[in-house]
């Protein structure tokens, strides 16, 4: 059986990967894929967690994640394409009407 | 009699969450009614909001002295909760006053936007209900996603959208962290309940394995992102910026109350045991927090940004009484926040007075001469932001007062010194609105009509934020009282604390 570390190293390592994209790419759906890529590095994680403690938290946790990751992805999409119709621009630099 | 019947008729596992289900049905109806109503009759869709807010206060307020865990422990119903059932819905009804008639003015969607703002007020329930992670996520994610919308439902304003967007991408971003945060805790503790945690924790061996410190430090900057804590704050100005005034309110007032209800309860209740590690990492960040939320708040002329670091700010003051931990500590922090909710609900309430229909503008400029035209909107102005400066003998004052003096006796004395420097830097930005009110001329104005509501809620504002400073005994005892029933420490104990200064 495959030790459980492994898909701890998986999971954290797809959640850097989230966590590069979010900080690297500055298009907005590149940047929010990369969130949802941090999500399911999460949820790999809590499936495995789950599995090697023999508990079901793990896994039921896994459900709400999903659910609350497509609502985020619903509201996301519209305030994109909201921001996309006001300013014509999905580039994260481009949304600068406020600074300090 | 008929109160009798209601009650037996509740079974009892469900009188525990009757404020958020009253909410929650009320958010239902809201979306009904509207669905038959056109736009033009928002101001009633207001006053059912602010009725089924006025209840759910009520509910909680009926069920302070009552401890259970509810739903097998994924809720905790003690005065903890209660407390912030009630602060939450009082802000959110005021919140409501403070829309009823901005809604119509900027022809906001009225059906979406009270919906959204019991949706969020649910949420917020249950993050300060939350007895296990499940519900500390849900909760949070609740109240986010609903106020993500609610920032940018102003479609016509290109900053409302661009304040949504900002807030959903870092909001969205640190829900990930706060969530790899939650695996990690639950792996490495084998439970997802608060209380099993906390348990399982007593062992020094698990306490220091790198999975526990991983865990805590991933879900420290999750919530330091929803409690705008420097370093985790970039969207914060930007989102208070352009959202529609009273959806800053919310902001400023619930969103934060909410977060810090949770963030407290987890630390200080739920992992005093790990405090070794996480005292140090929220001494820097009260620290970080305070300094920059005060000296960038400084440079700004629009006066809700300068609310927005001006909320940096108290956040940071804040994670002082939480680094501190402990009984005097926990309840000093919900007095603060009391009195700061009140304060701040009041300086948005003037703000939404006096921004104009034909150009919304809350810079300090709109501000110049308003104690000529509004003497009465200037005074109370003043008063927010003397009580918000902590100038004796306002809420925000004597708030100040117990979260130093509960960090100095657990001998934080550096991090007090800076809170106290931080303090007196504030007061040349909030006193510039009231030089700005007082001693600038500004241009003819002609503000909008304004109808009861607002009123009613200026006037709670002011005499809460009076009241509450003035005689702050019954409201102290409140705070002991509520923390006290959540860390199951004597009320006695965190009294005595509290009042040996």
């Amino acid at each position: 059986m495959t030790p459980v570390s492994y898909y701890l190293v998986l999971g954290a390592a797809l959640f850097a990967i989230g966590v590069a994209g979010v900080v690297i790419r500055r298009n907005l759906i590149v940047i929010f894929m990369s969130i949802e890529v941090m999500l399911n590095a999460v949820n790999l994680t809590l499936v495995a967690l789950g599995r090697a403690l023999g508990s079901t938290d793990g896994q039921v946790m896994v459900f709400f994640v999903m659910t609350v990751g497509a609502a985020e992805a619903a509201v996301g999409l519209a305030l994109i394409l909201a921001a996309f119709r006001s300013r014509h621009t999905i580039k994260a630099d481009e949304l600068n009407l406020m600074r300090w | 009699m008929i109160s009798g019947t209601i009650g037996a008729a509740l079974d009892a596992s469900w009188r525990p969450v009757l404020a958020p289900a009253v909410v929650a049905i009320t958010a239902m109806a809201v979306m009904l009614v509207g669905s038959r109503l056109g736009e033009e009759d928002s101001e009633g869709l207001g006053w059912l909001t602010f009725s089924g807010l006025a209840l759910a206060a009520l509910c909680a307020f009926a069920a302070v002295g009552r401890h259970a865990p509810a739903f097998a422990g994924a809720l905790i119903v003690d005065d903890y909760t209660a407390f912030f059932y009630c602060l939450i819905a009082v802000c959110a009804a005021m919140v409501v006053l403070l829309s009823l008639d901005y809604v119509p003015a900027l022809e906001l969607p009225s059906t979406e936007y009270y919906a959204l703002l019991l949706s969020a007020t649910v949420g917020m329930m249950l993050l300060a209900a939350a007895g296990d992670l499940i519900i500390i996520f849900l909760g949070l994610e609740t109240m986010s996603i609903s106020v993500y919308v609610m920032a940018a439902i102003a479609r016509r304003d290109p900053r409302s959208s661009e304040a949504g967007l900002k807030y959903f991408l870092l909001g969205a971003f640190s829900t990930g962290f706060l969530l790899y945060g939650i695996a990690l805790l639950y792996g490495a503790t084998g439970s997802i309940k608060l209380e099993a945690i906390s348990r399982a924790l007593q062992s020094s061996a698990l306490a220091a394995s790198p999975l526990v410190l991983l865990g805590l430090a991933m879900m420290l900057i999750g919530f330091g992102f929803k409690v705008a804590a420097v370093p985790f704050h970039a969207w914060t100005p930007d989102a208070y910026e352009g959202a529609p005034t009273p959806v800053t309110a919310l902001m400023a007032v619930g969103v934060k109350s909410a977060a810090f209800a949770g963030f407290l309860r987890l630390l200080l209740v739920y992992l005093p045991a790990l405090h070794a590690q996480w005292g140090g990492a929220l001494w820097v960040l009260a620290a970080l927090t305070m300094s920059v939320g005060n000296l960038v708040a400084l440079a700004q002329n629009n006066v809700k940004r300068m609310l927005a670091y001006s909320a940096i700010a108290h956040a940071g003051y804040i994670l002082v009484g939480m680094t501190a931990a402990g009984g005097a500590a926990g309840a000093a922090v919900l007095y603060y926040l009391l009195g700061y909710a009140f304060a701040n609900l009041g300086a948005f309430a003037v703000l939404v007075a006096v921004e104009r229909v034909e150009q919304p503008g809350t810079t300090l400029a709109d501000l110049g001469g308003l104690a000529k035209g509004q003497p009465m909107l200037a005074a109370a102005m003043a008063l927010f932001m003397l009580s918000l400066m902590g100038l004796p003998p306002l809420a925000g004052f004597v708030g100040k007062f117990y979260v130093f003096s509960a960090a100095l006796q657990a001998g934080y004395v550096w991090l007090v010194v800076l809170a106290a420097l931080n303090s007196v830097i504030s007061t040349y930005y909030y006193a510039r609105v009231i030089v700005a009110m007082y001693v600038n001329e500004g241009a003819e104005r002609k503000l909008r009509a304004r109808r009861p509501g607002l009123s009613v809620a200026l006037a709670v504002a002011i005499a809460a934020t009076i009241i509450i400073g003035v005689d702050p005994r019954p409201y102290v005892e409140m705070a002991a009282g509520a923390y006290a029933s959540a860390a199951g420490i004597a009320r006695s104990g965190v009294r005595a604390a509290f009042l040996a200064h």
